[in-house]
């Protein structure tokens, strides 16, 4: 089969407009057939076109996983740090240089396991981080072994028996946190999260989208929860949108409603204020701006 | 004339039928045929509706597929 097929007339200038946000020279990619993580990258191109960002001034990190892969895959400035550390590296990085529009890409067991600690505190302090959560319930890469969001009932390479753990309901944590945003979404949701990505590159303060995702090859098959197209089906189906739903009552089951909607939406000053307005207090004239200069490879930092 | 076309590159597919079953206007089904990974990818079976909404593009995981608008 040719490498473009089609019945149509196509011009020839005509392009995928994700492909530019890509390393083209690394696809395919590593994710399996019917794995959402790709349509989550997707809405996240569509994102930053439409919000117009500097992508000089945009960079991506991910902890370990397959949807830490995603750092490696984004055609712009980008860290695929150890496994649950994404947040901590994001931090200095802002902190470094809070020109940066930082975003944090990575997996419910990275974020939330490992890395769950590092998710609170940032959340508390407001730092100033877009943090995409691919929830696919289970640590995949792995090999599918339980994670915190597993939903009771589902089975694992690590409870055969079913999971009779209470899990995380994550835009409850987030909110309980201190987030200043809050959304969820499934990979069905193209638009809606493409929207709210776009959303979160205005808004300022630790932002926080989960996107429910299949793992047809670790969860929904353990589960015989069918393909990643059931999967698909299934967020259609279940999901009711509920736009400022109280996050408690947002919990996930293994196979009940999904409410998805963004339900936080608040303005808290951010670290980086907080910090100044320490510092203004206390030193008052004494107190200068920190010099920023991290256009070169020297890096002058005199906070 | 359609007012859309939807470019597919075979060879990348994975055969999930994301962009089948979402296309609103059912441009498109899975081939019986299978490209070098043995994946089935998908055809246009009706070109003439296709809007180029790139709802297609938006879904496919395995950055495929697209859709996009004639200039006119
Ligand atoms: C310190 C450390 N502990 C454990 C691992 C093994 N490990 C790699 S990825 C992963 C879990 C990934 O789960 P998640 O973040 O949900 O990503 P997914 O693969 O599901 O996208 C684990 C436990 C590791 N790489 N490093
Ligand atoms: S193991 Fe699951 S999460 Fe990882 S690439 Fe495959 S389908 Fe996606
Ligand atoms: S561009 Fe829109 S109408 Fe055309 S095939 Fe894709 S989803 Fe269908
Ligand atoms: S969505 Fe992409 S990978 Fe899936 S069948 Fe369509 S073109 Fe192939
Ligand atoms: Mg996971």
């Amino acid at each position: 089969m040719s490498e473009m097929e089609c019945v149509m007339e196509i011009p020839e200038d005509a392009f995928n407009p994700v492909e530019p946000f890509l390393r083209m020279d690394r696809m395919p990619h590593i994710w399996c057939a019917g794995c959402g993580i790709g349509t989550t990258v997707n809405c996240f191109v569509r994102a930053l076109l439409n919000s117009k960002a500097d992508l000089d001034k945009v960079a991506i990190v991910s902890g370990i996983g397959c949807t830490g892969r995603v750092a490696g895959y984004a055609q712009m400035d980008s860290f695929h740090t150890t496994h649950g550390r994404a947040i901590p590296f994001a931090t200095g990085l802002k902190l470094a240089n809070p020109e940066l529009q930082v975003v944090v890409y990575s997996g419910d067991g990275d974020l939330f396991a490992i890395g769950g600690n590092h998710f609170i505190h940032a959340a508390r302090r407001n730092m100033d981080l877009k943090v995409i959560c691919v929830n696919n319930m289970i640590y995949a890469m792995t090999g599918g072994q339980s994670a915190p969001t597993t939903p009771g009932h589902a089975t694992t390479s690590t409870a055969p028996y079913g999971v009779f753990e209470p899990a995380f309901n994550l835009v409850s944590l987030a909110e309980a946190a201190g987030a200043s945003y809050v959304a969820r979404w499934t990979t069905y949701h193209v638009m809606q999260l493409a929207r709210s990505m776009e959303e979160i590159f205005k808004k300022k303060g630790f932002c926080f989208i989960e996107v429910l995702s299949p793992c047809p090859t670790l969860y929904q098959r353990r589960n015989k929860m069918g393909d990643g197209l059931e999967a698909m089906k299934y967020y259609k189906k279940a999901s009711k949108i509920r736009h400022g739903a109280p996050t408690s009552e947002c919990a996930l089951t293994k196979d009940g409603e999904i409410v998805v909607g963004k339900f936080v939406d608040r303005d808290r000053p951010d670290y980086l204020e907080l910090l100044r307005s320490q510092m203004v207090e206390s030193l008052g004239e004494r107190y200068a701006e920190p010099e920023m200069a991290c256009e070169d490879a020297e890096v002058t930092c005199s906070l | 004339m359609a007012k859309g076309y939807v470019a597919i590159t075979v060879e990348r597919c994975k055969g999930c039928a994301f962009c089948v079953e979402f296309c609103p206007t059912k441009v498109l089904a899975l081939s019986s045929a299978f490209n070098s990974k043995g994946y089935h990818p998908p055809n246009v079976v009706a070109p003439e509706k296709c809007s180029g909404c790139d709802l297609c593009g938006m879904y496919c995981p395995d950055f495929a597929i697209f859709g996009a608008r004639y200039a006119r």
